[in-house]
């Protein structure tokens, strides 16, 4: 039994014992007359890693988008901490959440990393890791400073903590990203293809602190196109296609003896 | 020259008198405007189908009539339909002072190229940092605040740079209801001294010098508001 064997079956016990972080239950997704999601259904325990993989339309962004309910869902359950996010229908009949303020809630426990990072622009690097913590969750100013300057350390990022985001690499930026998301002591991280707009050479200086979190047992639901990374820190993948979960199961199983045929074709053609 | 002297018998108090309220005027009706503005842009882009339709009216019926055929329809129709209002209800008749009534009806007309100016710097923010605001929890209030207000200034600048100084000269039409500002105190000064020439310089050298000063300051809050930018020079 291979290393990697070994760590499957422990995060298989471990699974069966923690919490239920994030349960998305029969999601549906349309935009207008396209079916983008068609019934996934998709669970992540705490410390667990879910990567979710798949090609492009497949609907592995808006799956995550829809946890934050930063896209609506059209119907489905998600429940994030065992709490279920309160949906209704508008007056046009769209499904959007019926309690603005449990979904603000909710959100500010979730750091999402998008793939552009998004960082507020007209704000240096220390003042949009602390945004949040003091603005939203009410932490003090210097309290926040304090623990904004740690996290900017963390990801390598300490002495440009007075630089506005514009002024640094992609790779800066999604570093501080991580840093703003890990600021506001997320009970899961999100990452919407954190790597996908990084030139090449700077991919790896932000798997590198994705992977770092990944190993300290950090909660997180991450849609990606690098192969091998997902391979190396998922505790769980999920291969979407067309709207559907085709197959799920730990890395190895994935990635080493794939069942569906149309997962052995994507792996060849990324691979 | 000594007609210009700050004291009496010279006139050039009375000019200095007149550039103040001018100045109070187009200070008032821009705070206004900008708050009809960011309010009227709000509704443009995120508000009901009714709200958007009352909005579109409001902007294309201020910006298709004549300012001084509004200025006079609200001076005259606005006071005269409050006291009407007032007498309905019991009240007694007011005086509405010139200074209220000029601000109300220059910010009114502000307020609408306002909504348009804030409306295109709003839709100039990468909508990636809205995305953000919301992911992370801001309430609507909040995220107009520290991110939407802020991130969309640098687009908004050069626009309502244009409006302000607009909102200066307009002044000068509120001398036709007889509000004392710049342009009518020169015209008092010079039909009285018959020194035409001499009057009506120093009014355009002080709506200069008004103009001047704005583009200092105007210069220092658009640096200030592009500091997260990196200077469009480098990119040639």
């Amino acid at each position: 039994m291979s290393v990697a064997d070994t760590a499957a079956v422990q995060s298989g016990k471990a699974q069966s014992s923690a919490a239920e972080a994030i349960h998305v239950e029969n999601l549906h997704k349309k935009f207008g007359q396209l079916h983008v999601l068609k019934g996934v259904s998709l669970s992540a325990r705490d410390g667990e890693v879910v990567a979710i993989i798949g090609g492009s339309g497949s609907g592995k962004s808006t799956l995550l988008r829809c946890i934050n309910c930063l896209e609506n869902p059209t119907s489905g359950i998600i429940r994030v901490n065992g709490e279920e996010i309160k949906l209704k229908a508008d007056s046009h009949g769209h499904t959007v959440p019926a309690d603005r303020r449990q979904i603000e809630r909710i959100r500010s426990r979730l750091g999402m990393v998008f793939q552009n990072f998004n960082l507020w622009s007209h704000m240096t690097l220390i003042e949009n890791v602390i945004e949040v913590p003091v603005h939203v969750l009410g932490v003090k100013r210097d309290e926040a400073i304090v623990q904004a300057e740690k996290l900017l350390a963390r990801v390598g990022l300490a002495e440009k903590r007075d630089v506005y985001p514009a002024f640094l690499s992609g790779g800066q930026q999604q570093r501080a990203a991580i840093a703003r998301a890990l600021a506001i002591n997320p009970r899961v991280m999100l990452f919407d293809e954190p790597t996908s707009a990084l030139d090449p050479e700077l991919v790896g200086e932000v798997l590198k602190v994705i992977g770092d979190l990944a190993r300290e047992g950090r909660t997180m639901v991450l849609v990606t196109h690098e192969m091998k990374f997902a391979r190396e820190v998922a505790t769980h993948v999920v291969y979407l296609y067309n709207g559907l979960v085709e197959e799920e199961g730990p890395p190895e199983q994935l990635f080493g003896a794939p069942k569906s045929e149309r997962l052995k074709q994507f792996l060849r053609n990324v691979g | 020259m000594e007609l210009l002297s700050p004291v009496a018998p010279g006139w050039g108090g009375t000019l200095l008198v007149g550039l103040l309220h001018s100045i109070e005027i187009a200070v008032g009706a821009t705070c206004l405007g900008l708050m009809i503005g960011t309010a009227g842009a709000f509704g443009k882009l995120y508000g009901g189908p009714v709200t958007r339709d009352l909005l579109a009216v409001y902007t294309t019926i201020v910006r298709a009539v004549p300012e001084l055929v509004l200025i006079l329809l609200l001076y005259y129709a606005g006071t005269d339909l409050i006291n009407q209002v007032l007498t309905a209800m019991g009240y007694s008749r007011v005086d509405i002072s010139g200074l209220a009534a000029g601000i109300f009806v220059l910010g009114f007309v502000q307020g609408a190229y306002s909504t348009e100016v804030i409306r295109g710097a709003i839709l100039a923010i990468p909508q990636g940092q809205i995305e953000a605001a919301r992911a992370y929890g801001m309430p609507p209030g909040l995220m107009l605040r520290r991110i939407t207000l802020p991130a969309m200034l640098p687009f908004a600048i050069p626009g309502l740079a244009n409006l302000w100084l607009i909102a200066t000269k307009d002044t000068a039409l509120l001398a036709v209801v007889g509000f004392f500002e710049l342009t009518l105190a020169t015209r008092q000064a010079a039909g009285v001294t018959k020194a035409y020439l001499l009057f009506y310089l120093a009014a355009g050298a002080l709506y200069l010098a008004l103009t001047l000063f704005s583009n200092l300051i105007i210069g220092r809050v658009e640096v200030w508001s592009r500091r997260g930018m990196p200077s469009v020079k480098e990119a040639r």
